[in-house]
């Protein structure tokens, strides 16, 4: 096949999985539909195999799909269905446009050794320590972080600054969205990887896969068999070496008749720029051999870049509105253990499984998800954890577990969530206003919507909390509501493995319907 | 980017305090709507009929929607609506009544009805499953987020003991005319929320008031100059306990009541009685009685009581 239609489909292709990726992570309204969520993911390799891993159900066995296809047709799979391949595509195209020379890429060494290396090191990490490895390179994940932490805030300034504009005319169908940010310390690592991803996609077209994410060497050695892929027509060629410069992966060698096909991404640029059709994506016959040339360009790191970042590490700072009592609190919150979300079972599932892709932490329409930092300690850095001073877990929702693309959070009905324990409720008498100042509070059992938190007489007329755990769900609504700074009168504490909790008890009260006015 | 963004935003917010300086003049009108109202009752109570059927009699024994709603002027109806729950376990507001209300107001000319709180739980889900958002939207009125610091801007309550200063929604400064739509419930710590307890719904930094002496911020606020021209007291399906959010189905008794009223403490003085609470317990209520907001000695007002 040498049809220019090949690259024409692959680009549209690939353009609307990456909208749809786009979409997913930043769902401002929260209108997408987890089953819509998790037939995008299904084709998803590194998630589609762990959740295949822990389930083994015919819905989760895409990464077989995928390796089947690559087999089929090479790595077709990088160029039409990561994200993250596609955003590198996107970034490549930019880096043309600031420089030329940054499109023209021309054959390069492979990293042969390096890569494989970086396969096996992921491989045995990820068998002997843990998760680390995959949540620190899969593509998809990486990709879900760069739209959490650097895409989405820039999306919702946009949003307001839309929103405050059709304000002042009296049209209020966008709503402003508050931005809240992370610890600056969780954005190190997204961060380090946004300045390695961006800067070689810009100036070195498809470096990174080629290099360093280990699911491009796995598909690359898988393609090695691959029926359809790349191939020279020895008697048409020219040698003028227009497909080796246009060749994102740096991986036709033109002198050679070479396409290095564990590298080739079958993106079908090189079909199109060949004038005499000299490139053909077609079935296997036979390869043939010859030395290398070739040198390698300079790097340059771009300013744009840094604009996103400059923007998106303001994002912080505006926190719901922090109330203040005359007096500070005394006593500190003493956690045993993190709050980690609904359907995680418990801290350890969690950091068993999550490659902290961020999508639940988009999902959430509260907002109560934000990534660790040392909250898990090292094993759980970036996964979802519980900040009930930032919101609270709405009683009512179970988005985070239906829309787990690795069954790090299963599965929850309402029902069953309503009764989950992810922490219990800890009552800082000391801290409380209604001690310490003598004023009437009740902001924790107001919000408790099991009334676990509930009010007892105290001095006078006041009444002053108590708790009852056999009915908290640990939702953090009293932690977030109590208006003492700088700790909290009432907090959760973890349950290092969730608990059931008691269904409330509610009995007919003795008023009843009155039959004449009562003033 | 950003500096740009806050520009426009100042901009906007510098426009919005403009406006609502030029706006002060209506206070006149509910003067002399109240006014008006001094030879007629100063309570209306209902009970007996649906909600709505009970708003149709009760305003028109009020002299009807035009005392209180001039042509061309803006309405805010402030419903509590506050809760992630559905309209039966009667946290929120009956989304029937606020319908009505907001026909009238339009019947009486409105140019146009605002709706908008600031809610407890997630803001999308409360206006949707109160059911407020779908009715309000069904009669014409517009219902606005509260959900965001932006839409808040910095007043004076000049007198107040504990609250000197909040941050209000834009659209109580904005709006002409301010119509107080409280569901009356049970509370865990103030004892009942009413009519003065509905306008945290109108503030940003509400924590503040738990934080500084609950009964007396509540009192204080309604020493702010937007008074509510018209409360209407949801009495329908009242939570006599577990409140403000309550537990289940079993926390609410049918009183198939309504009480409209141009004084917001006389309202409160009415749901205390109907909750069965002195209203002694209830600190704000006396406390704005003292500060000459309102009556709370129900006797010496002129109540009408229709029973359906």
């Amino acid at each position: 096949m040498t049809s220019p239609l090949l690259r024409r489909i692959r680009i549209v292709v690939s353009a609307v999985i990456f909208v749809c990726f786009f979409m997913i992570f930043i769902d401002l309204r929260h209108l997408i539909p987890a089953d819509y969520i998790e037939k995008l993911m299904f084709l998803q390799f590194i998630p589609s195999f762990i959740k295949f891993y822990n389930l083994k159900t015919i819905a989760t066995t895409g990464f077989i799909l995928v390796l089947i296809l690559t087999l089929i047709s090479g790595r077709t799979y990088c160029s039409l269905l990561c994200p993250l391949g596609i955003g590198q595509d996107i970034f490549s195209r930019i880096g043309g446009r600031i420089k030329r020379k940054f499109r023209r890429y021309g054959y390069k060494k492979p990293f042969t050794v390096f890569r494989y290396i970086l396969l096996i090191i992921t491989l045995i990490v990820t068998m002997i320590w843990g998760i680390n490895a995959i949540t620190l390179l899969d593509p998809y994940s990486i990709f879900g972080r760069f739209m959490t932490y650097f895409a989405k805030p820039v999306v919702i300034l946009i949003n307001n600054l839309f929103a405050n504009i059709i304000g002042n005319f009296d049209l209020y169908t966008i709503s402003n969205i508050p931005v809240t940010g992370f610890k600056l310390a969780v954005y190190s690592i997204p961060a380090a990887f946004f300045i390695l991803v961006g800067t070689l996609s810009l100036t070195k077209g498809r470096l990174y896969c080629n290099m360093i994410c280990p699911v491009g060497t796995l598909l690359g050695l898988i393609s090695r068999i691959s029926i359809y892929r790349i191939k020279f027509d020895e008697s048409a060629c020219t040698r003028c070496g227009r497909c080796a410069i246009g060749c994102k992966s740096s991986c036709i060698d033109f002198l050679k008749y070479d396409v290095d096909i564990t590298r080739c991404v079958d993106c079908f640029n090189c079909i199109n720029i060949c004038q005499d059709k000299a490139l053909s994506y077609s079935a296997i016959k036979f390869r043939t051999k010859e030395p290398e040339t070739d040198e390698s360009k300079r790097k340059l790191i771009i300013s744009s870049l840094f604009l996103l970042f400059g923007l998106s590490a303001k994002g912080f700072g505006q926190e719901k509105a922090a109330p203040k009592p005359k007096k500070d609190s005394s006593v500190k919150e003493n956690k045993t253990f993190p709050v980690c979300p609904p359907g995680s079972v418990s801290i350890q599932d969690l950091n068993k499984w999550c490659t902290a892709c961020s999508l639940c932490i988009n999902a959430c329409p509260n907002g109560v998800l934000e990534p660790a930092f040392n909250q898990y300690g090292f094993a759980g850095i970036l996964q979802p954890v519980m900040n009930y001073h930032k919101s609270f877990c709405t009683y009512n929702c179970t988005v985070c577990t239906e829309i787990c693309p690795t069954t790090a959070l299963k599965p929850l009905v309402l029902e069953a969530k309503k009764l989950t324990q992810l922490g219990k409720t800890i009552f800082i008498k000391d801290n409380c206003i209604v001690k310490t100042e003598k004023t009437a509070c009740g902001a924790c059992s107001e919000s408790c919507p099991t009334k676990a938190v509930y009010m007892i007489p105290y001095e006078g007329n006041l009444l002053i909390p108590e708790v009852n755990s056999d009915i908290c769900i640990g939702c953090g609504h009293c932690e977030f509501a109590c208006p003492t700074t700088p700790y909290k009168a009432i907090f959760v504490d973890g349950n290092e493995v969730h608990k059931a909790a008691k269904k409330p008890e509610n009995k007919e009260s003795e008023i009843k319907t009155p039959v004449e006015f009562p003033f | 980017m950003r500096r740009r963004a806050f520009l426009k935003t100042s901009a906007g917010a510098g426009i919005a305090a403009g406006t609502a300086l030029t706006l002060g003049g209506f206070g006149k009108i509910w003067a002399s709507a109240s006014a008006s109202m001094a030879d007629k009752y100063d309570m209306v109570a209902l009970m007996g009929g649906a909600p709505d059927a009970m708003f149709d009699l009760g305003i028109q024994e009020m002299g009807g929607m035009g005392a209180f709603v001039q042509k061309g002027q803006k309405v805010l109806i402030k419903p509590n609506m506050g809760w992630d729950v559905i309209p039966e376990l009667a946290a929120n507001t009956n989304p029937f009544l606020i319908k009505r209300i907001i026909e009238h107001c339009f019947k009486a000319g409105a140019k146009e009805v605002y709706v908008v709180d600031h809610t407890m739980d997630n803001w999308v889900n409360c206006y949707k499953n109160s059911g407020i958002e779908r009715a309000a939207k069904s009669a014409g009125a517009k219902v606005v987020p509260g959900n965001s610091e932006s839409y808040y801007h910095e007043i004076e309550i000049p007198g107040g003991t504990n609250l000197k200063s909040a941050k209000v929604h834009e659209l109580l400064l904005e709006t002409d005319v301010f119509i107080n739509v409280p569901v009356l419930k049970d509370h865990n710590s103030v004892r009942m929320t009413c009519c003065l307890k509905n306008t945290m719904g109108l503030v940003w930094n509400r924590g503040y008031w738990h934080a500084n002496n609950l009964n007396q911020c509540i009192a204080d606020y309604a020493l702010y100059e937007k008074k509510p021209a018209l409360n209407v007291v949801d009495c329908y399906n009242v939570m006599v306990k577990h409140g403000p959010q309550g537990v289940s189905k079993e926390d609410v008794v049918a009183m198939k009541s309504l009480i409209l009223t141009t004084d917001w403490v006389a309202a409160d003085a009415a749901g205390a009685k109907m909750l069965g609470v002195p209203v002694e317990m209830i600190e704000y209520v006396p406390i704005a009685h003292k500060l000459g907001l309102g009556n709370m000695n129900l006797d010496s007002l002129k109540i009408k009581r229709i029973k359906m």
